[in-house]
């Protein structure tokens, strides 16, 4: 079973508090894997908020390979992170030769694309690479992104941390999710491994997506190349909220009506009964069947948590401003932020989306039988 | 020796007919409420004449030979009167003195019945019992993180929607320039597919239409019947009951004039249109008819004179082409409602099923595909448009829903399977199975005669005599002396509790699969069979 950890903070953070969060949860997993997400990066990243970084795992022939494939469309390194590994890799976690987290300046001929265009760009760079990686068998590409970085490997989260020495000056970050299985519902690989991401968007699940195939179909034949993928159950759900803010630009707000809508009695006597009937009509394959905790940050760097309308599934936020934590147990909140208003605790129900938004200043609350904010 | 009677090409004795009476002299009472019961009129008083051999104890003496007679059954075996199979005889005998059996062999009767050079036309269903449907296993149990629901205490929301569903980012555009967005109804994924006033009883209409109601309005479960082509009873029309009805419309239009003309007086807007272009049991044939049901209330709502066959024909006899007659069926529908009913057609089980989809894909007003397979039933039909006609609906359903994928409209035309679901009484496992292949819903007719009002007929040939208004238990005739015999109250009683026990068995199968929020439409990742090239053919896993 998966246990999730996430935290915003306006002081950037090591990693290793996620980790160690998640080590106090371990009870709850079976320490097979470990999956993480920096975002808002401190150290010499703060510099070069705008140069994309590829995370990932290479072997040595797969970086030869890489070069060649960046440098003919004319990306420049801009700076890297060496991690020196040590020559045994501890017991459970396999040897590999390179994990990458290399941030590149854009080619020349891309200065004049808007954003859209670049991020399309970015997004078809990647599954490129990983489609490269999947022929010969020599790259794991998890994120292309500006200001992002992503580790993902199988085996005890931290025995993979002090492997990477993962508790450096250089990964410290202002939001960091972490996941701890790499043994989910289907295949192991480490696309399976959450947190996803998928232009700017990444969430991670604790539970079981029912629905999985349906709601996979649907994606698929939105004709966008970004959806694809799917090893594991959970990959949809970044890429429904993908879909919902990015593509149909609705807000966080209705993530929770497209994966769990109301139910028809409710959904009669809602303010907005006329449009959230539509769009669970319009959305309808995209309903999922858990029971799931969703955990997700948006490219504004919000963090959230969305609990599944059968709420069978473990989620608590607290914190204090400044600095909060979405996590699966108490425990692991107690652990990053033991000096907090323990009251303020909030454990999301059937009804609700928890949200801090980047000021980190609150936790702010929407019920689904709320009012939906105005159009923006 | 000479024979009993002359034998000619079509002489047939007893052992050649399909059904076969077994009658006990020693327990008949001779009331005669058997042969009066007979719709057939197979079975008559038979005199007959018996020796009697008494051989005496005294070998001095000379044996007596003595005749006498007794009174029992006869059998006919004439092909018009051939036994029918639907034990009437032994449902109405107080001592159990009868019944009939189906013969050990091949019938020869099958190669008599067109005298006069008519082949045989009947009601009921294809003569093969079986199907893919029942071997369909749901193998997705979910054991990974969910603890299993229970299907008697949780929350389901097992409802779909008919009517064209709108892409999200069209759907969303439209809401906020306020355009007009096509009509979706939310209801129950069983629906009582077309059976015509006419075709049905009006006291087997009467149940079914109160049983409706009682579902919607004391149940909650927005259950919806579709009328068949024959009308709709004008005050039916004009009451807000029709909110619950889907009209049909076919190739004879009959009943149209009236429906029509109650459009200004209607309180509600029907549920639906459904315009029928084939019939699973019968494809390529219109409905049909026949004259022993044509009498003055038929035909007074259907538009046509008494007493004569009422055959639609094949097609839409206006139109040239299915892409033309849909579109502009669909078209003239809408607009007769004020675009606030959705209208959609249906098909035969054909294997030119996917160039009507793909058609109704580019028609922005389709609202929907009903797909009636070959194990669909019909009140009248010939007996080779049964048997040998149609395709089955798992795959018809399957690759519609795999080509709605592939250009991404699975959710924007919902697909409603019929034809054989629960044929042989699985009707909540067969309705699952097409739903995870890819239906919106099913549609159900024979089903509903058989448990809402004890439709006597099988695959085995038994009874199957709707076509010609002598349903022995009133279900299909328009004669008050037989359809008095089904209580419309207790028809629309037994409707309710199928629904009930439908929609807690389809908890019971949705529930261990996790599946609870949504009508798990496409959720092929559930299903198994034990026979690789069907495994192969549905796109679904292949399990020993």
């Amino acid at each position: 079973m998966c246990r999730l950890f996430a935290i915003t903070s306006q002081k950037p953070l090591s990693p290793m508090v996620a980790l160690k969060a998640l080590d106090v949860m371990r009870e709850g997993h079976d320490c097979s894997g470990v999956g993480i997400f920096l975002r808002d990066l401190a150290g010499p990243f703060e510099e070069i908020k705008d140069a994309p970084i590829l995370s990932g795992i290479f072997s040595d022939k797969g970086l030869k390979r890489l070069d060649t494939f960046m440098m003919d469309i004319g990306f420049m390194t801009k700076y890297k992170i060496s991690v020196k590994l040590p020559k045994v890799p501890p017991p459970g976690v396999p040897k590999r030769d390179v994990y990458l987290i290399r941030a590149y300046e854009y080619p020349e001929e891309w200065e004049d694309l808007g954003q859209t265009e670049l991020y399309e760009q970015l997004l078809k760079i990647r599954l490129q690479l990983r489609a490269m990686g999947e022929e010969k068998k020599d790259m794991i590409v998890f994120s292309f992104w500006p200001d992002v970085i992503m580790i993902k490997e199988i085996g005890d989260p931290m025995l993979v941390a002090e492997h990477l020495n993962l508790d450096r000056k250089e990964l410290f970050a202002r939001v960091i999710m972490a996941q701890g299985r790499q043994n989910t519902n289907y295949a192991i690989t480490l696309y399976a491994c959450h947190p996803f991401f998928i232009q700017g968007y990444a969430t991670m699940t604790n539970g079981e997506n029912t629905a999985f195939v349906p709601i996979r179909s649907f994606l698929e034949s939105r004709g966008f190349d970004g959806y694809t993928g799917y090893q594991s159950d959970s990959e949809v759900f970044t890429h429904i909220l993908h879909y919902a803010v990015s593509k149909l630009g609705l807000g966080l707000e209705t993530y929770k009506h497209i994966i769990t809508p109301l139910q028809d009695g409710d959904l009669l006597d809602h303010p907005n009964s006329h449009f959230l009937k539509n769009l669970k009509q319009t959305c309808r394959p995209l309903i999922i069947d858990g029971p799931n905790c969703v955990i997700g940050c948006l490219p504004d760097h919000s963090v959230f948590m969305v609990q599944d309308r059968k709420k069978l599934r473990p989620g608590v936020v607290g914190g204090k401003p400044g600095v909060y934590a979405f996590s699966s147990e108490l425990c692991g909140l107690d652990a990053a932020i033991p000096n907090r208003d323990k009251s303020k605790d909030f454990q999301p129900m059937h009804l609700d989306t928890a949200f801090v938004g980047p000021g980190r200043q609150e936790v702010t609350l929407w019920n689904q039988k709320d009012p939906l904010p105005l159009p923006h | 020796m000479e024979p009993e009677r002359p034998i000619a090409p079509s002489t047939l004795s007893v052992k050649d007919l399909p059904w076969q009476i077994l009658w006990d002299l020693d327990k008949c009472t001779l009331c005669g409420k058997c042969t009066a019961v007979c719709p057939v009129n197979a079975i008559e008083l038979g005199v007959f004449r018996k020796r009697i051999l008494e051989p005496p104890t005294d070998i001095t003496q000379e044996t007596v030979t003595d005749f006498r007679s007794y009174f029992g059954i006869r059998q006919k075996t004439d092909p018009a009167y051939r036994c029918v199979g639907c034990a009437m005889c032994t449902m109405v005998c107080p001592n159990d003195a009868i019944v009939p059996c189906r013969t050990d062999e091949s019938d020869k009767l099958k190669f008599h019945v067109d005298q006069g050079g008519q082949p045989r036309r009947r009601g009921g269903r294809r003569n093969v019992a079986g199907g893919v449907l029942d071997r369909l296993k749901f193998i997705r149990i979910s054991m990974l993180t969910d603890p299993a629901l229970d299907a008697g205490r949780h929350e389901f929301e097992l409802r779909t929607l008919l009517g064209r569903v709108l892409p999200p980012e069209e759907n969303l555009k439209f809401l906020s320039a306020n355009g007009w967005i096509p009509p979706v109804r939310e209801i129950y994924p069983l629906i009582i597919g077309g059976m015509s006033f006419g075709a049905l009883s009006p006291s087997m209409w009467e149940g079914l239409q109160m049983g409706v109601a009682y579902l919607n309005e004391e149940m909650g479960m927005p259950v919806r019947i579709c009328t068949g082509e024959g009308g709709c009873p004008p005050r039916l029309l004009r009451s807000r009951f029709l909110k619950y009805v889907i009209l049909q419309i076919a190739s004879g239009y009959f009943g149209w004039d009236e429906i029509i003309h109650a459009i200004p007086e209607m309180k509600e807007d029907p549920c639906a249109i459904e315009i029928k272009y084939g019939q699973g049991a019968k494809p390529g044939d219109g409905g049909l008819l026949m004259w022993y049901k044509v009498n003055k209330l038929i035909a007074a709502i259907r538009g046509v004179p008494t007493g004569v066959s009422l055959p639609s024909p094949p097609t839409h006899q206006t139109k040239y082409s299915i892409e033309e007659s849909v579109a502009k069926m669909i078209q003239s529908m809408y607009m007769a409602w004020g675009f606030r009913v959705p209208v959609y057609p249906k098909i035969s089980g054909t294997s030119t099923a996917l160039a009507v989809l793909n058609n109704l894909t580019r028609n922005p007003f389709a609202a929907g595909l009903a797909i009636d397979g070959e194990d669909g039933g019909t009140g009248a039909a010939y007996n080779v448009s049964m048997n040998h006609m149609g395709h089955p609906i798992a795959s018809n359903i399957r690759d519609s829903y795999l080509t709605l994928v592939e250009v991404g409209m699975q959710n924007q035309l919902p697909l409603l399977a019929g034809g054989g679901i629960g044929k042989n009484g699985n009707l909540a496992a067969n309705a699952a199975a097409l739903i995870m292949l890819g239906a919106s819903g099913v549609q159900i007719g024979k089903y509903v005669m058989q448990a809402a009002a004890g439709c006597l007929g099988s695959e085995s040939d038994r009874c199957n005599i709707c076509n010609i208004g002598l349903c022995p238990k009133g279900i299909t005739s328009q004669d008050p002396r037989l359809y008095r015999r089904l209580d419309a109250e207790q028809v629309a009683q037994r409707l309710v509790d199928l629904y009930l026990s439908f929609d807690t068995e389809l908890k019971k199968i949705v529930a261990p699969l996790g599946r609870s929020t949504s009508l798990p439409i496409g959720m092929s990742d559930a299903l198994g069979i034990d026979d690789p090239n069907v495994a192969e053919r549905l796109k679904i896993k292949y399990v020993v």
